[in-house]
């Protein structure tokens, strides 16, 4: 049997979305920029997944930028409108939980003369809403909180945050990574108060190498790539048509029935936090139920290395990841497990069990036994 | 100037004596191995105790001479002109424009140095060597002559054909791979085995490897950098046969019996044991590390003596009297060091004691491993027999 638990590192395609990439790619292929009618065909496909994407948002087709995927996002998101805004000020204001892609672009920031405050999380992954008034000043151009932590499934409370923010400065941005959230919650920007929103295409069933970039209408963000002026000169290149196209029926195929899909990952959390604790020396990071996000178990496994535990389950087919995939060729500590007061024997103890659509209660019992099986063995060989 | 034939020089294996064929052949061997993989097609043969390279299509000059500088017993690379010998006069023509061509700035001191292979001739060599300058001389008022310390030197040697040479490009020197016999490298993922095995094939040696496994506690990524730095050592020694040997079990074994300060100890003489064992299977007549000596724990020299008592085969340790750098910038130099520093863990470390022992007592060790015997032939056994052989080229 074969159970891949890595769905927040990357996930299965969806058919419908490789019929449409190979579609794009071997009937459709023309450039969307092109004068003729091939170019107006394919130029169609970016029309539509565009205003799929925004109808799931509720909000405007041009507010839609796409872009390479969640990285791209969050750099544009952040390097892009610090630059276009230092003028009212060069104060950020972020977490300590965030993803590199958010935290490394700060860190260029910083270096370029801006100050950035980080916030810390209580045990539940959350930041304070008193120290972020408290943090948001006059100077204060941008905060950026993440939606969904990729790492234990804390969800921020946005909505919140952004009345906290505008209440404090109207005029800070209010950035909000939703590459873990977007596809399993309902998100509203005009609603919550969002002015950008990162999201990434392989996340959520769809193709990598794309995603996209909410920016409210009004908001200025200076372009990083520069050249033949595609989607209105604030990112030139020609458009990635399939990954697009397929970024777009994913995106759609996530919100239709979306509360039953939803429903599905949170019972599989549910059922996977259940049996996990019929383990002996487990502790569960993440929450059951509404109050962490639907697809992410974290475990920490007393006296067994995470980098071990996962290679003994590959051997019998379990793909996990401990720590973020995408940091994962930096190993290193995590900084949220850290900040969210995970003991520090259990910081290399810890694997990310996360789901997606295609995974089923079988594969989590099969993980479960094998887990049973595993781990006295692991845990009778430790490093002295 | 696009040149269509190079000169090899070789240095030690010059002095062979009657077993010289054997050296130019093997030389001639790995020439042929090196421009496999160099894209056009090429002629290495050996003629009157010469080896020459010939390109017989469309070739790339700087990956040739790049591959060259790779093969072992190469001392020079000359790349040369060479033409028929017609008559004087179209010498002298032809001297006049490779100068021409090789040398855009004429501001030079030269000597002119001839040969003849062929006494047959009309001219003596002191001769040619008057004429031919006068002809550069003339030619390019800028030169100069100078016949102690030239900036070039012309050399022309009249053979069948009519070589004319001034350029020589270092090569590795060494000695051609395949005329030492045969040894087997321990090979793990740090920066010193790959240096270690580099070294010994420059001296002729064909190189076997072996590298311990221990899955889950190495990953499949530490596997995949040991395979990639064996095909880097193998752009210089040649194909080499890399022996996986999954070390697992032994390694837990030993973990359950022994006092766990003398894990690694003994830990390396079952890897010596089991490398001595694959060698003598592969004809291998003695093993390659990268030790030196004081740098771990386990490279002091009583727990090098008490690694070297459980072999029978000569240990070869190139590395022994190195510091770190000198190490680091060889493996830089023959372009293993990026490898060599990716992070995944080898089985050395997964169960390293906090004080491993650095001054290991013999006897205790050969006791302690007295606590193995019930399992541990079998286990040997079975890991020799499983091992999985991936040729790194």
């Amino acid at each position: 049997m074969e159970a891949y638990f890595d769905n927040s590192a990357t996930t299965r395609v969806l058919d419908c979305v490789k019929e449409i990439v190979v579609k794009t790619m071997t009937e459709d292929y023309a450039n969307p920029a092109a004068r003729h009618r091939r170019g107006m065909e394919a130029e169609q496909y970016i029309r539509t997944a565009r205003s799929e994407i925004a109808k799931t948002l509720r909000v405007l087709d041009k507010e839609i930028l796409f872009t390479s995927g969640g990285s791209e996002s969050n750099n544009l998101a952040l390097i892009g409108s610090a630059l276009a805004n230092q003028r009212s000020g060069k104060h950020i204001v972020s977490t300590g939980i965030e993803h590199p892609s958010v935290y490394r672009p700060l860190e260029y920031l910083a270096g370029q003369g801006f100050e950035v405050t980080f916030l810390p999380v209580d045990r539940e992954g959350h930041i304070s809403l008193g120290q972020l008034r408290e943090a948001v000043r006059e100077d204060t151009i941008l905060v950026s909180v993440m939606y969904v932590n990729n790492e234990v499934g804390a969800v921020e409370p946005v909505e919140e945050i952004s009345r906290v923010i505008k209440g404090k400065n109207p005029r800070t941005l209010f950035h909000v990574d939703a590459i873990q959230a977007y596809g399993k919650y309902v998100i509203r920007p005009k609603k919550q108060g969002i002015d950008l929103l990162s999201v990434s295409g392989h996340k959520i069933h769809g193709p990598k190498g794309v995603g996209f970039l909410y920016i409210r209408d009004g908001v200025k963000v200076k372009p990083m790539i520069y050249g033949g002026g595609q989607q209105s000169d604030m990112r030139s290149g020609t458009e990635n048509v399939p990954g697009v196209a397929g970024l777009g029926v994913a995106a759609k195929e996530m919100y239709t029935d979306h509360e039953a899909k939803a429903a599905y990952l949170t019972e599989l959390k549910d059922y996977m936090t259940d049996r996990i604790l019929e383990l002996e020396n487990v502790v569960v990071n993440s929450r059951k139920g509404e109050e962490s996000a639907p697809q992410i178990v974290s475990v920490s496994f007393e006296g067994v290395r995470s980098e071990v535990l996962l290679h003994a389950l590959e051997d019998k087919g379990i793909y996990v990841s401990s720590g973020s995939a995408c940091s994962a060729h930096h190993p290193g500590i995590s900084g949220t497990l850290k900040g969210i007061g995970v003991a520090p024997k259990l910081l290399d103890a810890t694997v990310r069990f996360s789901f997606g659509l295609f995974n089923t209660k079988e594969e989590i019992d099969y993980c479960i036994e094998t887990l049973k099986e595993l781990l006295p063995v692991l845990r009778k060989y430790q490093r002295s | 100037m696009t040149y269509q034939s190079f000169l090899i020089k070789y240095a030690e294996i010059g002095t062979k004596g009657k077993n010289r064929y054997l050296f130019e052949d093997a030389l001639i061997h790995q020439i042929k191995n090196a421009l496999k993989k160099v894209e056009g097609k090429f002629l290495a043969s050996k003629e009157s105790g010469r080896i020459y390279v010939q390109a017989q299509s469309k070739y790339d000059y700087e990956e040739v001479i790049e591959a060259l500088q790779k093969v072992f017993g190469i001392a020079w690379i000359c790349p040369m002109l060479q033409v028929e010998d017609k008559d004087y006069e179209h010498l002298k023509k032809t001297v006049a424009e490779y100068i021409d061509e090789v040398y855009e700035d004429k501001n030079f001191t030269f000597k002119v140095e001839s040969r003849r292979a062929d006494k047959e001739y009309p001219i003596h060599s002191e001769q040619i060597n008057r004429d031919l300058g006068e002809v550069i001389l003339q030619t390019f008022p800028q030169t100069r002559v100078n016949v102690r310390e030239p900036d070039v030197l012309l050399r022309v040697e009249i053979r069948k054909l009519v070589n004319i040479y001034s350029l020589m490009i270092p090569g590795p020197g060494g000695m051609p791979v395949g005329t030492n016999g045969k040894a087997m490298l321990l090979l793990s993922g740090g920066i010193d085995s790959p240096v270690a095995g580099y070294m010994i094939a420059k001296r002729g040696v064909k190189i076997d490897a072996v590298y311990f496994h221990a899955p889950p506690y190495t990953s499949e990524r530490a596997k995949q950098k040991v395979i990639d730095l064996a095909k880097q050592v193998s752009r210089y020694s040649g194909p080499i046969p890399l022996h996986i040997v999954n070390f697992t079990d032994i390694q837990l074994y030993i973990y359950e019996k022994c006092p766990h300060e003398e894990l690694t100890i003994i830990m390396r003489r079952y890897m010596m044991r089991i490398a001595e064992q694959i060698a003598r299977s592969t004809d291998g007549l003695a093993l390659i590390t990268g030790e030196s000596i004081g740098q771990v724990a386990s490279q002091t020299v009583q727990s090098l003596a008490s690694t070297n008592e459980v072999c029978n085969m000569p240990v070869f340790r190139p590395l022994i009297g190195f510091d770190k750098q000198e190490i680091v910038d060889i493996s830089q130099k023959i372009g293993t060091f990026e490898t060599s520093i990716q992070p995944y863990e080898d089985c050395c470390t997964i169960f390293v004691a906090k004080h491993p022992v650095i001054k290991p007592n013999l006897e205790r060790i050969r006791r302690s491993e007295e606590s193995l015997k019930e399992k541990i032939e079998e286990l040997v056994q079975a890991a020799v027999e499983t091992a999985e052989m991936v040729w790194c080229d």
